[in-house]
């Protein structure tokens, strides 16, 4: 991606490489931040005494396979390999949707479902962003552009897993020790 | 750490934007996104100032304007506060003063990530026009105040419920997609692409505090993504993350279970940040404002950054002070109060600071000058009633009342505006080439200093009178005397004279920009980089051929010895006027 108005010039890849990894150090503290907050609001509302517990679909263990594989191709070098496997968790995660659509859970039902779907589709959107970027690093794949969308995909994974055990452990009850409410 | 776009003199055509389009409409120049923002942002505001003016109409002269109902009345109230909160005050410390000051004064050629830029500015553009559909959508805009509080804020019964809210929090999130873009494109120019010789500690305070600004702004605008996000959620699709189960017009709600406290500590977890996003760079320019205009190194740089940053960490653990009345676990309450308080510290070796350096400085009483004098005494009153507020037992009665309103008007609407005009002054011959009218400038400077005060020292009174805010009108209580009448009369005819006033501002700036006196490249005779760029306004690519070289700080003012009153801080180092050395550290 070229995002200068000036073209660059060959030696000058490595500054701009140096630029863009710290810009994409401060992404991530961003969406750090961003996912931070839904968590706590997460724990909040749960611990109230409308909110239940709702049943992980075995699904999302697949996606979990095909993200922790995408991360481990992209480190490899493997860009082509890493951004199916991303697509592949998308298609994971929609079928995952499904599954917990015909099982009755809708998104107005509980809070739990609600965060669920909310969470999947902002982490959806972040692996689609990360996505965009990958097909701008297929234009001129540098060993440096790798290696960034390596990390971008690690974080992925890692926000990913750090979900998926909110979502599977901080149950109501959990919620509600965090919180100190009694039942 | 440079980061150098490369420019060979014959490429200097080729590279540099040509048509009309790409020069000023679809630019990724710094200093034009700068002014793009700029202007969008003082037009946004006057939408702001016209609100306030008419709210003060209402509370002056009631029911003499029978077109400002009761409904109408919270419709201006909060899209008063937003546009200046948000549309005003953060987008143009941000993307304007940022924008234009960050690259000039560490010593880029532009923003690491041009294209980006470009991209924050439309994503504003386009927030703001988003925002004032909401005047054109049926319904009109919405009344629930800036706060936006559910559950009224979607309820019935509340102006703008049905389509203004929706349109309210669209607007919000494309704004904290564009902050974010600008943001990052800030904070990686600042740690990237400063020139040789600029270490983090010889940064102008201008750059410090927008840079700590910035962090602030990344970190804390999720807050208020995430409480957007869900309060959409819930207006538009159901769901009851904030919606508590409730009778609402005699019919049971869908809703249950959602906790409103959830949305007031995530948007106050946002909120109370977002006043130092905008107090931390006014600090910082006014910081650089008094050191020029007083001919003076700026008393104790380094505490300066470490008070910039300390204020930057404590903004996030103080939020709770704005929720005294929502009720709290009073250990709660005793923890956030501690923390505001604490604020004061850092706040007030920055305010020392400021007068140290006036102390026997050679001060010029030029324009921008005023107001930052100006804006020193504004924050100093609006941060004393801040120590009141702070304080539980003392809120938990004012913060019902007009005293919360003259507080936070002083601190964070006043004072920061006057940086704005300070920062605007000081600049302008910079960015256009050409001075701002000094008589128009004083003219401006005046009644808006004094018509401040004349605005907002009544409320405090009115405050402890124990005036509501937002109330509609007042007649009809028995409990409000007949001066709190005749004042609210007087502040409503200053209100409008000070508001007449920012015209006279709007036309100094459109006519100087053109007419004005030609400016010399440093007519402040300023030390910091931007005013040693080789053209004035600056070229596409700021430097020329070869980017400068720093040698000191940005304070060397009045060195002994030295053949002017100033030293620039590319100017060779056998010049003198380094940084002083703390500890054998520096």
């Amino acid at each position: 991606m070229n995002t200068s108005a000036v073209p660059l010039n060959a030696p000058d890849e490595a500054a701009r490489e140096r630029a863009l990894s710290a810009g994409l150090w401060a992404f991530l503290v961003v969406v750090t931040s961003l996912f931070s907050l839904f968590l706590t609001a997460y724990v909040m509302r749960l611990s109230s005494p409308d909110a239940v517990a709702i049943e992980m679909p075995w699904q999302l263990w697949v996606s979990t396979a095909v993200l922790t594989l995408g991360s481990v191709m992209m480190q490899r070098g493997q860009l082509n390999a890493g951004g199916a496997c991303a697509m592949g968790f998308l298609v994971a995660q929609w079928t995952a949707w499904q599954a917990l659509q015909a099982a009755n859970v809708t998104l107005t039902g509980n809070p739990a479902a609600s965060f669920f779907y909310l969470l999947t589709a902002l982490h959806g959107l972040h692996v689609a962003g990360g996505l965009v970027a990958w097909a701008n690093v297929q234009a001129a794949p540098t060993p440096g552009r790798i290696a960034m969308c390596a990390r971008y995909w690690h974080y992925l994974l890692l926000l990913w897993v750090v979900l998926f055990m909110a979502f599977s452990w901080i149950t109501p009850e959990v919620a509600r020790a965090i919180c100190g409410v009694k039942p | 750490m440079a980061y150098v776009i490369p420019t060979r003199p014959d490429d200097e055509s080729h590279h540099a934007p040509q048509s009309f389009w790409t020069r000023y409409v679809w630019s990724q120049d710094h200093k034009v996104i700068a002014v793009q923002y700029g202007c969008t942002a003082i037009a946004v505001g006057l939408v702001g100032l016209v609100l306030s003016n008419l709210m003060r109409l209402q509370l002056g002269f009631p029911g003499q304007f029978a077109f400002i109902n009761a409904e109408r009345y919270y419709q201006f109230v909060t899209m008063h506060g937003m546009i200046m909160v948000i549309y005003l005050l953060t987008a143009l410390f941000l993307g304007g003063f940022g924008n234009y000051l960050i690259p000039l004064m560490v010593g880029a050629r532009d923003m690491v990530f041009p294209y980006l830029n470009m991209l924050s500015f439309w994503f504003y553009l386009l927030s703001v026009v988003v925002l004032i559909a909401s005047f054109f959508v049926p319904g009109g805009p919405t009344g629930a105040g800036w706060t936006l509080y559910p559950p009224q804020a979607i309820l019935p019964g509340t102006p703008g419920h049905d389509w203004g809210i929706i349109v309210m929090l669209v607007s919000l999130l494309i704004f904290i997609v564009a902050a974010t873009m600008g943001g990052l494109n800030y904070v990686t120019t600042v740690l990237q692409a400063r020139c040789e010789g600029m270490t983090l500690l010889r940064m102008p305070l201008s750059v410090w505090g927008i840079f700590t600004a910035t962090i602030l702004a990344l970190l804390a605008f999720p807050a208020l993504f995430v409480s957007g996000v869900m309060m959409l959620f819930d207006k538009v699709l159901g769901t009851s993350f904030f919606m508590p189960s409730l009778v609402s017009m005699g019919q049971l709600s869908a809703h249950q279970g959602g906790s409103p406290l959830l949305f007031q500590h995530l948007f106050w977890f946002f909120g109370h940040p977002e006043v130092y996003i905008v107090a931390l760079p006014a600090f910082g320019i006014v910081s650089d404002l008094i050191s020029v205009h007083a001919r003076k190194a700026i008393f104790g740089y380094r505490t300066m950054v470490w008070a910039i940053v300390a204020i930057g960490g404590l903004s996030f653990v103080v939020w709770a002070h704005h929720m005294f009345v929502s009720g709290m676990n009073p250990y709660f309450g005793f923890f956030f109060a501690t923390s505001t308080l604490i604020i004061a510290v850092p706040t007030a070796i920055k305010v020392y600071n400021w007068l140290l350096t006036l102390w026997r400085g050679d001060i010029h009483l030029s324009v921008p000058m005023l107001f930052a004098l100006a804006f020193m005494l504004t924050f100093l009153l609006g941060g004393l009633t801040g120590l009141f507020l702070g304080n539980v037992s003392v809120d938990i009665p004012l913060s019902g009342t007009y005293f919360v309103v003259a507080h936070f008007h002083m601190v964070m609407g006043v004072a920061p505006l006057l940086v704005v005009f300070g920062g605007i002054y000081h600049w302008f011959p910079k960015i256009t080439g050409r001075m701002l009218d000094d008589r128009l400038g004083h003219l401006h400077f005046w009644v808006t200093f004094l018509g401040t005060y004349a605005i907002f020292f009544p409320m405090h009174y009115l405050g402890l009178l124990g005036m509501p805010r937002r109330y509609h009108h007042f007649t009809d209580y028995e409990f409000i005397p007949a001066s709190a009448h005749a004042f609210n009369a007087w502040i409503t005819v200053i209100a409008l004279i000070v508001g007449a006033v920012q015209l006279v501002f709007v036309f100094n700036l459109l006519w100087s920009a053109f007419r004005g006196r030609k400016a010399d490249p440093n007519p402040w005779q300023a030390a910091s980089l931007e005013w040693a760029t080789p053209e004035t306004p600056p070229a596409h690519g700021n430097w020329g051929r070869d980017l400068p070289v720093v040698h000191r700080w940005a304070y060397a003012y009045s060195v002994p010895g030295a053949p002017r009153d100033f030293i620039p801080q590319d100017a060779p180092s056998k010049e003198g006027g380094a940084e002083p050395t703390y500890g054998g550290a520096a």
